[in-house]
């Protein structure tokens, strides 16, 4: 991705590139507009987005006089087509709410009847016998449950990742690793100041998740703040990945939508999260606690989660606004700033939905959409071989042996994916393995990583010792063992070429 | 695209130790097409980044080095008209012994077995499957991967170390950080015993002055972008950290070297059962699995400690598969199982099925001095039993004449309360 050393002029300026982010980024990008987004991190979707649940709300839980009520139908009914065009993984599984006992009910039907006055297609209350015939593992203390059987899951990093890289291709400006220090009203445009440089834009969208805040406030914009909330998530071995098929809540509190077990697009079962309000924005420690939470909780919706089967685990933190509802509207004291803020849950759902209102309110103030008839709404396929008939993977190899060469065995992906997805903008570990699944696995990288560093190496052209985990600070090598002995990484770069040719 | 698939008579899975070693002897018994697929780029799986010596003392009666010890094998490999498929990695296999495997040079192969050797080894377990607290920076590493950038890849990994686990692996490696010249602060056992080799111990910590803590885990990892420090605390009898024992080490690298997990997910494919004690195959003395034709050996059987042991049991897997292939195996006798009972973690074989004398092969649960293994009515006594050392216990023509007719065979450990008990008297 580029770097913002200048100057940089736009028509719109994005702050963060989380999901909310990116799709708007992807929805200006099919107009004729010269379009700007700035992330601090090293890559799109690596903040809240990347340790999102995944999970397409069905459009039950919020009040329909609410952002939350109204966009959550809207883009859950948007993402089953943006899944088509831009080749992300949509898993339409639905989503049980259980009641473990008759005190239950009455939030059983008040969800019921939220859901259809938000216009939730399907949803209804199923007795005990047909939610245990749908989910056997279910627990039989099961007394009923609420059935919303449009609810879904996708995998919320690959969104991320693959809006952003068709509006790049339409012509969006990408800067990662940016921090932006100051808004400022130059005349017309705004100047968007960051670390790298400044971007002078009519209109900027805040989108800066848990930091919407202090952008805000850079404009002066003081009247809401962000409380992170904690949440830990823990991801099981595929083998326990169809202990449930639909994503499966406990009748909520009212903080919190609870803790869930929620069978991922790519076929692991995830379970979480917490919900645990603190200070810090940098929290993103596992605990003890959380974990025996999660593992407690699940359990009395499905026994049979096994905690020998976690492989992994990681932690969100949600932008909670002092709202209560997502903030969507332009700053009251600083003309063209448009604030996207807490946006917590369902906000991986709502996000097209946002998009579509952002769009409109900066059309409401005076920007032209043109649709830009060169411009694309979808993204070429990204090669899955783990997903391919046998015939399909034979021709690919025949076209390329790089597919042929298996580099993480757990997810079986190829050379060629991850050499694609570096061709697509992964420079490091983590950028490779949210764009192809290596090293998410139940090795967790054991095998694969020193692969994936080599082949990094390689095709970036740089030495192995400097190949990161995500980005500065994150290095994963300290030096070559014996200079004399190892050229500057040349042999293991030999090595994976020697490999992938054998 | 699709070919008509390979005719092959033993097809071994995995050209590790005891690939090489079932592969040799299917080929001496007689089996005709023998081949081996292996994912690397060569063969010698695990052995060619285990650069120390201490392999191959019981069946060379010398101390090898990994490579070395491999080496013997791959020579005797290269000499025979064995198949071996280099860089390919099996993505399938189905009961009926029929393997789809991809590679860069072959596309797409699919193979028909008469026998199959599952020989694909074990992963080993990770920060996620122990569940350690705190942040996610750089600097975590299996005690395998870390071996792996060091001796492989040629790079140090780390400067300053703590190492989670008295396992072999985690010892060796303390002892190859230090001579590299980084410092290794600490190894931290959760046991109140090392779990590890006695040699190792002894071989790699002791002669280095590295501190080992037992009864103790690591309870946090500090550093947000790349490891700055652990947080290692004392455990209960539950294994539970104690409050207010926690100790803070600084350091940038956390290897773990925290168990082995023996890799079945192709066995499971394949509908094999396996025993939930050894994460591997169930199978009988002459290691069949319960699916027909298809043998395991090695550490994706169960995790072994000594290679020479993979060795031996590879051979006996080669050695069946081949007469299974040349429909040669004699037929099975009334099936006698064989259970772990108190102090014993598991057995292997799980069953009997052939009458013919056999190695047994045993693990404690944990140590004990002056131990009694009761087998059926037999009883063998050893001065000190350990967990990490597996006992290998020879199951003669007159124990199986006593077991005709029984169905079932426990194994324990005796006089387990009474070792420990004298060994409390005399402190």
């Amino acid at each position: 991705m580029m770097q913002a050393n200048a100057l940089y002029t736009a028509d719109v300026a994005i702050v963060g590139g989380g999901i909310v982010g990116t799709a708007a980024l992807y929805q200006l990008s099919q107009y004729r507009l010269r379009l700007a987004l700035v992330e601090k991190n090293y890559e799109v979707g690596w903040g809240a987005t990347k340790a999102n649940s995944g999970i397409v709300h069905g459009g039950f839980h919020d009040d329909p006089s609410t952002w939350k009520g109204k966009l959550c139908i809207r883009g859950n009914q948007r993402y089953p087509e943006l899944c088509e065009k831009l080749d992300v993984t949509f898993r339409q599984n639905g989503i049980l709410m259980v009641a473990l006992s008759e005190d239950d009910l009455p939030v059983l039907n008040k969800y019921l009847e939220r859901g259809k006055a938000n216009g939730v297609p399907g949803i209804s209350i199923i007795s005990r016998d047909e939610a245990l015939e749908l989910e056997p593992n279910l627990t039989p203390d099961i007394v009923a449950a609420l059935y919303s059987p449009e609810g879904g899951v996708i995998n919320p990093f690959e969104m991320a990742i693959a809006f952003a890289e068709v509006a790049q291709a339409n012509g969006a400006a990408i800067f990662t690793d940016t921090e932006v220090t100051g808004l400022k009203r130059e005349g017309e445009l705004i100047h968007v100041e960051t670390d790298k440089g400044v971007i002078a834009a009519r209109f900027v969208i805040n989108a800066a998740g848990l930091w919407s805040d202090e952008i805000a406030r850079l404009a002066g914009d003081d009247y809401f703040t962000i409380t992170p909330r904690k949440g830990e998530e823990y991801l099981t071995d595929k083998r326990a990945g169809n202990l449930v098929h639909r994503t499966i809540f406990p009748t909520p509190s009212p903080t919190s939508k609870g803790i869930l077990a929620i069978p991922t697009a790519e076929g692991n079962l995830m379970i979480g999260p917490t919900a645990l309000e603190l200070p810090d924005k940098a929290a993103l420690d596992t605990t003890e606690a959380g974990f025996r939470e999660i593992v407690t909780s699940v359990k009395r919706l499905v026994p049979k989660i096994d905690s020998r089967d976690i492989i992994t685990s990681f932690v969100g933190l949600r932008a909670a606004s002092n709202r209560g509802d997502f903030i969507i509207e332009p700053s009251p004291r600083f003309p063209g700033l448009i604030h996207a803020a807490g946006i917590e849950s369902p906000g991986l759902t709502a996000a097209p939905a946002i998009a579509e209102v952002l769009t409109q309110i900066m059309a409401d103030a005076g920007l032209d959409l043109i649709p830009n008839p060169s411009a694309r709404d979808t993204r070429p396929q990204v090669p899955h071989f783990h997903e391919l008939s046998n015939e399909e993977r034979a021709q690919l190899i025949a076209q390329d042996p790089r597919f042929g060469r298996v580099v993480c065995r757990c997810e079986t992906v190829t050379e060629a994916e991850i050499v694609d997805a570096i061709k697509r903008g992964a420079r490091t570990v983590d950028g490779v393995k949210f764009r192809t699944r290596a090293g998410m696995g139940r090795c967790q990288g054991g095998f694969c990583q020193p692969l994936i560093i080599g082949i990094l190496a390689r095709e970036l052209g740089v030495d192995p010792t400097d190949i990161t985990k995500r980005g500065p600070g994150t290095k994963i090598l300290v030096s070559p063992l014996n200079k004399g002995m190892v050229e500057s990484g040349a042999e293991m770069v030999a090595n994976s070429g020697k490999e992938g040719q054998a | 695209m699709t070919q008509s698939p390979l005719k092959i008579d033993v097809l071994v899975i995995g050209g590790g130790p005891a690939g090489l070693a079932a592969a040799l002897a299917a080929k001496k018994q007689g089996a005709q097409k023998v081949a081996v697929i292996e994912r690397n780029h060569e063969l010698g799986g695990i052995l060619q980044q285990c650069i120390h010596n201490g392999f191959g003392l019981h069946r060379f009666q010398e101390e090898l080095s990994g490579p070395e010890y491999a080496a013997r094998f791959i020579h005797q490999i290269e000499g025979s008209d064995i198949d071996v498929y280099l860089n390919t990695m099996v993505i399938s296999l189905s009961k009926d012994r029929t393997v789809t495997a991809v590679s860069p040079t072959h596309g797409l192969l699919t193979c028909q077995a008469g026998a199959i050797i599952l020989a694909m080894g074990c992963r080993e377990r990770t920060r996620g499957a122990i569940n350690i607290p705190g942040y996610r920076p750089a600097g975590v590493f299996t005690a395998g991967a870390a071996q792996r950038f060091m001796n492989i890849e040629g790079y140090l990994p780390g400067k300053d170390v703590v190492i989670l686990g008295s396992g072999d692996i985690g010892l060796i490696m303390a002892r190859r950080f230090t001579l590299e010249g980084a410092k290794v602060h600490a190894v931290v056992e959760i046991l109140p015993y090392a779990a590890g080799l006695t040699r190792n111990v002894a071989q790699c910590l002791d002669d280095f002055s590295i501190p080992l803590h037992l009864s103790s885990t690591v309870v946090g990892i500090e550093g947000k972008d790349r490891v700055e420090a652990v947080t290692i605390a004392q455990v209960d009898n539950s294994r539970r950290p104690i409050p207010g024992t926690e100790q803070t080490i600084k350091c940038d690298t956390l290897l773990l070297s925290v168990g082995l997990i023996p890799e079945n997910e192709l066995s499971r494919e394949a509908e094999v059962p396996l025993d939930p004690m050894t994460s591997g195959p169930q199978v009988n003395e002459l290691r069949e699995t319960a699916v027909s034709g298809v043998f395991a050996c090695g550490n994706v059987l169960h995790v072994h400690d000594l290679v020479d042991y993979v060795s031996d049991e590879a051979e006996i897997a080669g050695t069946a598969a081949a007469e299974f292939a040349q429909d040669q195996l004699p037929g099975k006798s009334a099936a006698i199982s064989i259970r772990p009972g108190s102090g014993i973690r598991y057995a292997l074989p799980q069953t009997i099925e052939h009458n013919q004398p056999f190695d047994l092969y045993l693990r404690v649960v944990e140590p004990v001095e002056n131990a009694v293994i009761q087998i059926g009515d037999r009883q063998i006594r050893h001065r000190k039993v350990k967990p990490s050392e597996m006992l290998k216990i020879p199951i003669k023509a007159k124990d199986l004449e006593s077991w005709q007719g029984r169905q079932e065979i426990i194994v324990e450990l005796k006089t387990a309360e009474q070792g420990r008990k004298k060994e409390a008297a005399s402190r």
